[in-house]
């Protein structure tokens, strides 16, 4: 009995760990009814594993069997791998039992499809629906999307999740095509168009009348695997960008691509995966969501994949040299979200602090930019003089040479000549 | 240059503002009783600590501050670092000899001292919500101790009332030796003498007063925290960095 449990256990968290998806913010569920849990406000992430990502929920599937075979999916049909499912119960007793330890913040429930797409989410909808309902849960549940569900079990599944989120593998449809050729974009866009629709209807309803239910409280989110297929940054980032306008979404996530497969389409296994692309395209989407910069500022045209060096705010800034430099002490706080070393809670301070009076280095460097990289973009109180302009290939290398980057200069799985 | 000495509570901090302004005192250097070493050279003022002067410092900086800074001055107290009670001493007369709204001067030592140190202690707030394992006992009680850097019980009450609201709970700090006990009614303020059977080098209870179920559960949860990583990603700096080492002990996961 220990054992089966354990077993399940391991083989199921296994398999749902390549869905990266941790946020367990968002939500507005608060504890009412005395039961247990609260998702109100912030994520939690409770611990991290070696690799440095966040463990906030307890992300399993229900199960690895699946009627699919899609190359780049390690619980593809045709995997030779052990197989597991766990009963309703089972979940719910886990999720209860951790979450009472204080290990996790809730569920991420995922799930191979067997059967059919309806069948699948039935049973999805069967566990949330009791620990809402008899375990009175008020954990956080991410819940995942079946593509091809009935619109009905996707009303009632976002009845009970806190998020939903369905993904879209592949940046691009060929991408898509070429390594699951039984799926395609249209399958996830119409699912998450049913969803972000029935929230507005909700909210809009909120209006009017005063105890309308909740609604997927936490909003939808989805993913693409990087580096599996030839995408350039450009395509994948603008792909995320009509997501993240069509369909009100909260979060895209972007997943360096680690082989686990053998077929010829991919990266052959034992090839490092792609985590500072990954890195520069998380850079970029921050860029997007929270500094006010256009996808098409970063990637366009003429500058279709970011930089591996330096970050794609600095790239920017070296492509764009004749905005600058900025004044701290009189520029828009737009403009000086957009210097190099300067982030959204510093440039808050910053205007608000020179209300009292010209702002001198020591001070900024006390406020917390990264006054290294700054210093070449902005003009403060006691800025030394300067007698020319330097160009952005000395710039770029006077702040590489400063800095160390947290990458190794040399991929580890390439060996050193020297 | 003149000496406070106070009883290191917060309604003595705020007594000592308020003395300051009666006797017109100019610089000050305030000091805890504990950390107060007798100068044969200078006389020390020892602050009494009064309630009414300090509800009247307290209520005269509501009137300037919102209720997110007078919950920075707050936390910055429950740092208990006594170049922190300097600076709140200082930051209150500023606030209080400035026109409203000077808390938003970043540029002034004082005001950015509290702002950052009030965000330390919410980041160790913030970690005991992470890092805090509860083991549940033969008597139903959810059981967990902690030693945090910066007295955050206080802080966390609220957190923890509202999620574990149909189960018992005890949260004890062995470094403070005060814990939080919630009968599934109210939290209340406990102590205990058995601290000094506790091991504070790991978060564990013997296992002759836990739940029989508590074994299964620490086991799964340790076959979870290893399944999910991903050995090609591996990268022990992040890791260490967002998990310091001296929170393992915490960290049952992280136990062999």
């Amino acid at each position: 009995m220990f054992e089966r449990i354990r077993e399940k256990l391991e083989i199921l968290a296994d398999a749902a760990k390549y869905d990266v998806s941790c946020s367990s913010s968002g939500s507005n569920r608060k504890n009412e009814n005395k039961g247990l849990g609260d998702a109100e406000g912030t994520g939690i992430c409770h611990t991290y594993t070696e690799d440095g990502r966040c463990v906030s929920l307890l992300k399993i599937l229900l199960t690895n069997h699946c009627i699919y075979d899609c190359a780049f999916c390690v619980s593809r049909r045709s995997n030779d791998i052990k197989r597991a499912a766990f009963t309703v119960d089972e979940v719910v007793e886990l999720t209860m039992n951790f979450y009472r330890r204080n290990y996790i913040e809730g569920l991420f429930l995922s799930s191979g499809i067997f059967k059919n797409a309806d069948y699948t989410m039935e049973r999805l909808v069967r566990i949330v629906k009791k620990l809402r309902n008899e375990q009175r849960f008020n954990g956080y549940i991410h819940l995942k999307t079946i593509p091809g569900a009935s619109e009905e079990l996707l009303k009632e599944a976002g009845m009970y999740a806190d998020r939903m989120s369905i993904n879209l593998e592949m940046p691009t449809e060929s991408g898509l095509k070429l390594l699951a050729p039984e799926k395609s974009h249209e399958d996830v866009k119409k699912p998450l168009d049913y969803i972000q629709q029935t929230i507005t209807q909700f909210s809009s309803e909120k209006a009017l009348i005063k105890s309308v239910p909740k609604f997927v409280p936490a909003g939808q989110s989805t993913q693409m695997v990087i580096g599996a297929t030839p995408e350039s940054d450009k395509e994948i980032m603008h792909t995320a960008n009509a997501f993240y306008k069509n369909f009100s979404l909260k979060r895209v996530y972007y997943s360096g691509y680690i082989p686990i497969s053998q077929d010829a389409r991919l990266p052959v296994i034992g090839s490092q995966p792609p985590l500072i692309r990954e890195n520069r395209l998380y850079q970029t989407d921050w860029l997007m969501r929270f500094y006010g910069f256009d996808v098409k500022e970063i990637l366009n045209d003429a500058h279709p994949n970011l930089d591996v060096d330096i970050d794609p705010k600095l790239s920017w800034a070296l492509r764009n040299l004749e905005k600058f430099p900025v004044d701290v002490n009189t520029a828009d706080y737009k403009m000086i979200m957009r210097v190099p070393g300067i982030g959204v809670a510093s440039a808050l301070k910053i205007v608000q602090a020179r209300k009292f009076g010209r702002l001198h280095q020591d001070q900024l460097k006390k406020i917390g930019i990264s006054f290294n990289k700054a210093k070449h973009f902005i003009r403060y109180a006691d800025s030394p003089l300067q007698l020319r302009d330097y160009e952005a290939g000395h710039i770029k290398s006077v702040i590489l040479s400063e800095s160390s980057s947290k990458y190794n200069k040399v991929p580890k799985n390439q060996l050193s000549i020297f | 240059m003149e000496i406070f000495v106070f009883d290191g509570t917060l309604e003595g901090l705020l007594t000592a503002v308020f003395d300051c302004y009666q006797k017109k005192s100019d610089a000050v250097k305030l000091v805890s009783q504990l950390h107060y070493v007798p100068d044969v050279f200078k006389e020390a003022f020892t602050v009494i600590s009064d309630d009414t002067k300090a509800k009247r410092v307290w209520s005269g900086l509501t009137k300037k501050l919102d209720s997110d800074w007078m919950k920075s001055i707050y936390k910055s107290f429950l740092s208990e670092q006594p170049a922190t009670f300097q600076d709140l001493f200082e930051f209150i007369r500023y606030i209080i000899d400035s026109p409203p709204g000077a808390e938003a001067n970043f540029g002034n030592k004082y005001v950015l001292e509290i702002s950052q140190m009030s965000h330390k202690v919410h980041r160790e707030k913030h970690r005991m919500e992470a890092f805090i394992r509860f083991q549940k006992t033969g008597d139903n009680i959810f059981y967990a101790h902690i030693e945090p850097d910066f007295n955050v019980l206080p802080l966390i009450i609220d957190h923890f009332k509202n999620r574990y609201a149909d189960q018992k709970w005890i949260i004890y700090d062995l470094k403070r030796k005060y814990g939080l006990f919630y009968d599934l009614e109210k939290v209340e303020e406990i102590a205990f003498d058995f601290t000094t059977e506790m091991s504070p080098a790991l978060n564990a209870l013997p296992a002759n007063v836990l739940d029989p179920q508590e074994e299964l559960y620490a086991l799964l949860w340790k076959d979870y925290f290893r399944s999910v990583n991903i050995p090609a990603r591996k990268n022990m700096k992040l890791h260490i960095r967002h998990v310091p080492k001296r929170y393992w002990k915490y960290l049952s996961e992280k136990q062999s």
